[in-house]
């Protein structure tokens, strides 16, 4: 397996439910992963959340679905550097993160003008 | 003693670029730093949708400059990965020496402007005098000083044969010999080590916890560089990543300052052992699936993540630049530290905001 280009697939990547999040990212830096950083991906009705640990230079993914509008909990708790991407994802997609430690209303890159989720195909509107 | 809000940027004479830190200070120390960002946010990873997944090479390799080869590098890999393309094995080569020249230049650009940061002007324009020569070689082997696109789906686009070859190594001997010559201004000069030494530490914990890349996470002694993974020709090249472990901004110079040797040497292993052949090989088809692709850019590893659906545009690209990773890590070295040290601990993460925002 080219750990520098991993494809996903079902083999290779934990599909994990939202009140799961928390405690699998807590087991995964138990046992020594490193947070890299979280991508997004808009799937109609909902938004594909992918965790991306490393190890020893070998990456893990963790998949969260997330319904548009719901919240899921946040990680910093477990890992205080991921407030930064879990900003961006709820400015590009609305993804509600709670317990955000530092939350930039989705202001992170933004101003307050601009309404809707950019990154969305249908956007949700800020309230 | 009350505590005074201070902003610090976007506009300050030791940023190229602008970021805003909203600073509590009390008494000159700082306390508290929060980021503010969005002064060059483009939302180039949106253009995935209307740029078709070819078009895209072009749209990467300008999320920042001083990486640009290195973006269209890991974008390409990752899209090669989708459509189980190998590249030729001299494709792989090429992709090393220029990468490597770009971690040089990348390098020399940082040391020049971390020396202009505490006030070494003459020092500044000795490392900038020496990454033209640098620069020279990009132009001459790709066409452009800064923006080097030379990668494409399946390989690369541009040869080198063995008299600009022979050039290179040349250049490379005076890069080695005139870099050589500042290495005692930098590394033992009172002035410099008493503004770096000490300064701004990440321990190698908090550096693992915070996830920093790069430099700033070598500095702190933990040994970890995307090159490890062997994408490219790294595989069949000696090489092991260069570590420091103080985790101060004295070490990250040091760390920065001494792969600029490694980079030559890489080179230098690159064409002695490039092969002949094809440059590119077709890729048919179109990507579909998932992929995350990862290399190390002279600022620390860059991820990508692809999403494509079997059509010409991309689902979905998301970038994660090392900039990114190494804001939590600044925001945790700042506080406890004096007001005056504050431009140079942002500039020893090395900062790259066009990146960080895309």
């Amino acid at each position: 397996m080219k750990d520098y280009a991993l494809v996903i697939t079902e083999d290779n990547t934990a599909e994990i439910a939202t009140d799961k999040v928390i405690s699998q990212i807590r087991v995964l830096k138990d046992e020594g992963f490193r947070f890299v950083t979280m991508s997004s991906a808009d799937l109609g009705e909902s938004v594909c959340v992918v965790y991306h640990m490393d190890k020893d230079l070998e990456l893990v993914n963790l998949k969260v679905d997330v319904p548009k509008g719901k919240t899921i909990p946040s990680i910093a708790s477990v890992f205080s550097c991921a407030f930064l991407v879990e900003n961006e994802i709820k400015e590009h997609f609305g993804v509600d993160f709670d317990g955000l430690p530092l939350d930039f209303q989705g202001m992170l890159y933004n101003d307050e003008e601009v309404q809707r989720t950019p990154f969305c195909k249908i956007g949700i509107t800020r309230i | 003693m009350a505590r005074t809000v201070l902003p610090f940027g976007p506009q300050h004479p030791v940023l190229p670029e602008p970021l805003h830190l909203t600073l509590t200070i009390e008494d000159e120390i700082v306390k508290e730093a929060i980021p503010k960002l969005g002064y060059v946010h483009r939302g180039l990873e949106k253009l995935a949708e209307i740029r078709d997944h070819t078009q895209m090479i072009q749209i990467v390799e300008r999320v920042c400059g001083i990486c640009s080869t290195l973006h269209a590098m890991c974008y390409c890999q990752g899209i090669e990965a989708l459509m189980g393309v190998e590249i030729p094995p001299r494709a792989r080569f090429l992709r090393v020496v220029w990468a490597e020249m770009h971690r040089m230049h990348s390098h020399l650009l940082w040391l020049g402007l971390f020396a202009d940061a505490f006030g070494f002007e003459s020092l500044f324009m000795q490392f900038w005098r020496i990454r033209e020569r640098i620069m020279d070689l990009q132009e001459a082997t790709s066409g452009n000083r800064v923006i080097v696109s030379v990668n494409l789906v399946g390989g690369v686009k541009r040869d080198i044969d063995a008299e600009t070859a022979r050039w290179i190594l040349d250049t490379l001997k005076i890069v080695e010999k005139e870099t050589l010559q500042l290495k005692s201004t930098i590394m033992d000069d009172f002035t410099v080590k008493s503004r770096t030494v000490g300064k701004g530490v990440l321990t190698k914990e908090k550096a693992y916890e915070l996830g920093a890349a790069g430099p700033t996470l070598r500095a702190s002694g933990i040994v970890q560089d995307m090159r490890q993974t062997g994408y490219a020709a790294y595989s069949e090249l000696d090489f092991s990543p260069v570590v420091e472990t103080d985790g101060d901004c004295y070490a990250r110079t040091v760390c920065r300052f001494n792969e600029i040797f490694q980079a030559i040497d890489l080179i230098r292993q690159a064409f002695a052992k490039l092969p002949a052949g094809e440059l590119a090989v077709k890729a048919k088809g179109l990507p579909n699936g998932e992929v995350v692709s990862r290399v190390e850019q002279p600022r620390g590893e860059v991820l990508y993540y692809l999403k494509g659906n079997g059509k010409k545009f991309l689902d979905r690209l998301r970038i994660r630049t090392p900039t990114f990773a190494n804001i939590p890590p600044l925001l945790d070295m700042l506080p406890g530290c004096d007001l005056a040290d504050v431009p140079v601990l942002i500039l020893t993460i090395d900062p790259c905001i066009s990146c960080t925002e895309r």
